[in-house]
């Protein structure tokens, strides 16, 4: 018998501090496929953001770097323009990402960086306890929404794909998921395509990714699964929002 | 002829692998903990694995390992 | 040497080159704009990288990832904007990277004013954002040291792995000065310890990181710093001292202020008074060696500043209050006169 499903070897074989059923793993578990596949570790430099993969830098075993909330694709921007044969990926949470580091990820896009944005989109602040995210749905109950966000109070969620599919820097926008086995091979060939694009140099790349946080939304990992393709996926729909290499390039 | 593997102090017990089996042989069994106190995943039916690796894609903590 | 007559602010940018820096992340503010502009003009000719951030939070964060794969790189701004960068130096400083950051100081607080000031000097020197850190703060007088102390500055911003800053203000930035450019030897600090650039799979992979939570861990890695901090401050420290050999009263001026008060001490002379000048160039660490040295025979001393006095806390602290210490200062962009200063050093006691 020959071993057909492992670690892959750029993710560092330690056990992580995520909670029982959380997402990240399975996207970090992608990212380093695709980094394999390419046999780029190497000549990848990855930036982590604030947040629950703050430490991620334990994790990936290419080059790491901490950024400030929110401003990992500054960082990474800094990175490529001085380094612009390495492949550089931002890796961001919804608070990270949409929030405080709003100005940044659009002017990363704007710009047409050669560099890819994973983007986890939970629909919470994982790493402070469960507050309201600028992605949090809703009526969604969080910490800072107890009685349900209402968009009276609190305005309404930002659609991230959507809005950066609208910039002209930007190659790839593609929504994808982690809820079942063929949405995770999706995600990675996104993720691969993302990275082709870096190579390619094509713009900027930014894959969001519907993911789960059991322990902040209150739930069994199983039950978490279901609220995402419940409650998330009709809110935010998976697919591809912008692509350059594809015909017509819009969704 | 094809094998599932939990490591099983990697395992959180979290079953996300239980619902991706298409064979339905992967469970949480409730006898055993490894050292962080999780129940963590075994397979049921060595025999039935057809080594589709689904179990290991769902797990957020690669604590499976496929052969086959 | 061939002197060109050249902007403070445009030198501060061609002395950076100069010095190696590959890449220069900026945002518009007056009155350190032209920096930025020759920037833009010279550095892609140069081999490097110019770019436009979307904000100073951005400009400083750019600076930081390039530092973080060993590339000198600098940023400039104006007193709000250094306000807004003080989250990436707090991070440039907490994860050990060298970096050159250039305030050419305007008035404050809020948006304040677009004239000279010195009233950033307690932010530069003891809370450029949050934590327990340092950055070099070189002050220059002239545009001919602009050009040195970024050259300096560049260097020991590598040597130590610190940031280093130059504090300067809009007199300096908007003033034209004969400058030379000396030939330099760029020292090339080994950086393959630790610079995240790639690892070839040829070592280990390196990590930039601010982040320890175990509070042991943190108190380690702030120790480790803070015993760079004193060979800084036993090797770094540098001041000039003017007639201070006989003096009666001292005067104690930086950058810009300090060339008044040098016309003031010459006056003061004139008249009988023995007066001398203490000029800081570094402001971290503080010259106290130096000013002690430059009192011993002064019986008092008279702090100048273009702000409502900031530096007067660190002469005071570094003569231990032996002596007397007035201030005159002048602030939102009010330079003092030599006349006034000279009423004052008369008013103090330099006129016995």
């Amino acid at each position: 018998m020959a071993v057909v499903f492992e670690r892959p070897k750029s993710l560092i074989d330690v056990p992580t501090h995520y909670c029982p059923g959380c997402t990240h793993g399975i996207v970090h578990r992608l990212i380093c496929e695709v980094i394999d596949e390419m046999g780029i570790e190497g000549d990848t430099i990855g930036i982590c953001p604030v947040g629950c993969s703050v430490m991620a830098y334990d994790y990936f075993n290419c080059d790491m770097i901490e950024a400030p909330h929110g401003r990992a694709p500054a960082v990474a921007t800094g990175v490529k323009r001085t380094n612009p044969d390495k492949f550089v990926f931002t890796y961001q949470g919804d608070g990270d990402l949409a929030a405080i580091g709003t100005a940044e990820t659009v002017h990363v896009a704007t710009r047409g960086e050669n560099i890819v944005i994973i983007f986890i989109n939970n629909t919470i602040y994982g790493m402070t306890g469960g507050q309201m995210a600028p992605t949090t749905i809703p009526g969604q109950v969080t910490q800072t929404t107890p009685y349900g966000r209402d968009p009276e109070l609190a305005g309404y969620p930002v659609r991230v794909c959507e809005m950066l599919s609208t910039l002209t820097g930007t190659a790839l926008a593609q929504r994808v998921a982690v809820d079942t086995v063929p949405h995770i091979r999706e995600t990675k060939k996104a993720i691969r395509k993302a990275f082709e694009n870096q190579k390619e140099k094509r713009g900027l790349s930014i894959v969001e990714v519907l993911s789960t946080c059991p322990t902040n939304w209150g739930m069994s990992p199983v039950e978490a699964i279901k609220r995402l393709q419940d409650e998330m996926i009709p809110y935010y729909p998976l697919g591809v929002y912008k692509d350059v290499t594809a015909e017509g390039g819009n969704k | 002829m094809a094998k599932m593997t939990v490591i099983t102090e990697r395992c959180k017990g979290c079953g996300l692998c239980t619902t991706a089996c298409p064979k339905k042989i992967v469970s949480l069994q409730k006898e055993k903990r490894n050292k962080k106190g999780y129940f963590y995943a075994v397979c049921t039916d060595d025999n039935a694995c057809i080594g589709c690796a689904m179990c290991g894609i769902m797990c957020p903590d690669c604590a499976i390992i496929v052969e086959k | 040497m061939e002197r060109n007559l050249m902007k403070g602010n445009e030198a501060l940018a061609e002395a950076a080159i100069r010095a190696g820096c590959k890449c220069f992340f900026g945002y518009p503010i007056t009155p350190q704009t032209e920096l930025a502009a020759y920037m833009a003009k010279r550095m892609h000719k140069a081999g490097g990288v110019f770019l436009q951030a979307e904000s100073e939070i951005a400009a400083v964060n750019m600076v930081l990832g390039a530092a973080s794969t060993g590339v000198r790189a600098m940023t400039s701004s104006s007193s709000p904007g250094v306000s807004l960068k003080s989250e990436g130096i707090s991070y440039l400083a907490g994860s050990d990277l060298p970096a050159v950051i250039i305030n050419v100081q305007r008035g404050g607080p809020g948006l304040g004013g677009i004239q000279p000031s010195q009233a950033d000097y307690w932010q530069a020197t003891k809370a450029l954002g949050h934590g327990d850190f340092h950055l070099l703060v070189y002050a220059p007088a002239s545009v001919q040291e602009m050009v040195d102390m970024v050259t300096t500055a560049f260097d020991r911003a590598d040597k130590y792995r610190i940031p280093a800053m130059i504090l300067a203000d809009g007199l300096l930035g908007q003033m034209m000065e004969p400058v030379s450019f000396p030939e330099i030897s760029i020292n090339d600090y080994d950086k393959s310890s630790w610079a995240a650039d790639g690892h070839k799979n040829k070592r280990e992979h390196h990590i930039i990181n601010s982040l320890y939570l175990k509070p042991d861990e943190l108190q380690k890695s702030v120790y480790e710093r803070f015993e760079r901090y004193e060979k800084v401050k036993a090797e770094e420290t540098d001041a000039e001292l003017y007639l201070t050999e006989d003096c009666d009263i001292l005067l104690c001026a930086y950058g810009a202020t300090a060339r008044v008060v040098k016309s003031a001490v010459n006056s003061a002379r004139e008249i009988g008074i023995k007066a001398g000048m203490f000029r800081p160039k570094t402001l971290w660490p503080f010259p106290v060696k130096e000013v002690n040295e430059a009192v011993k025979n002064a019986k008092c001393l008279l702090d100048v500043e273009m702000s409502m006095g900031q530096m007067i806390d660190d002469v005071k602290l570094a003569i231990n209050c032996s002596k007397p210490v007035h201030f005159f200062g002048r602030t939102g962009g009010v330079i003092p006169t030599p006349a006034e200063i000279l009423e004052e050093i008369k008013k103090v006691g330099g006129a016995e």
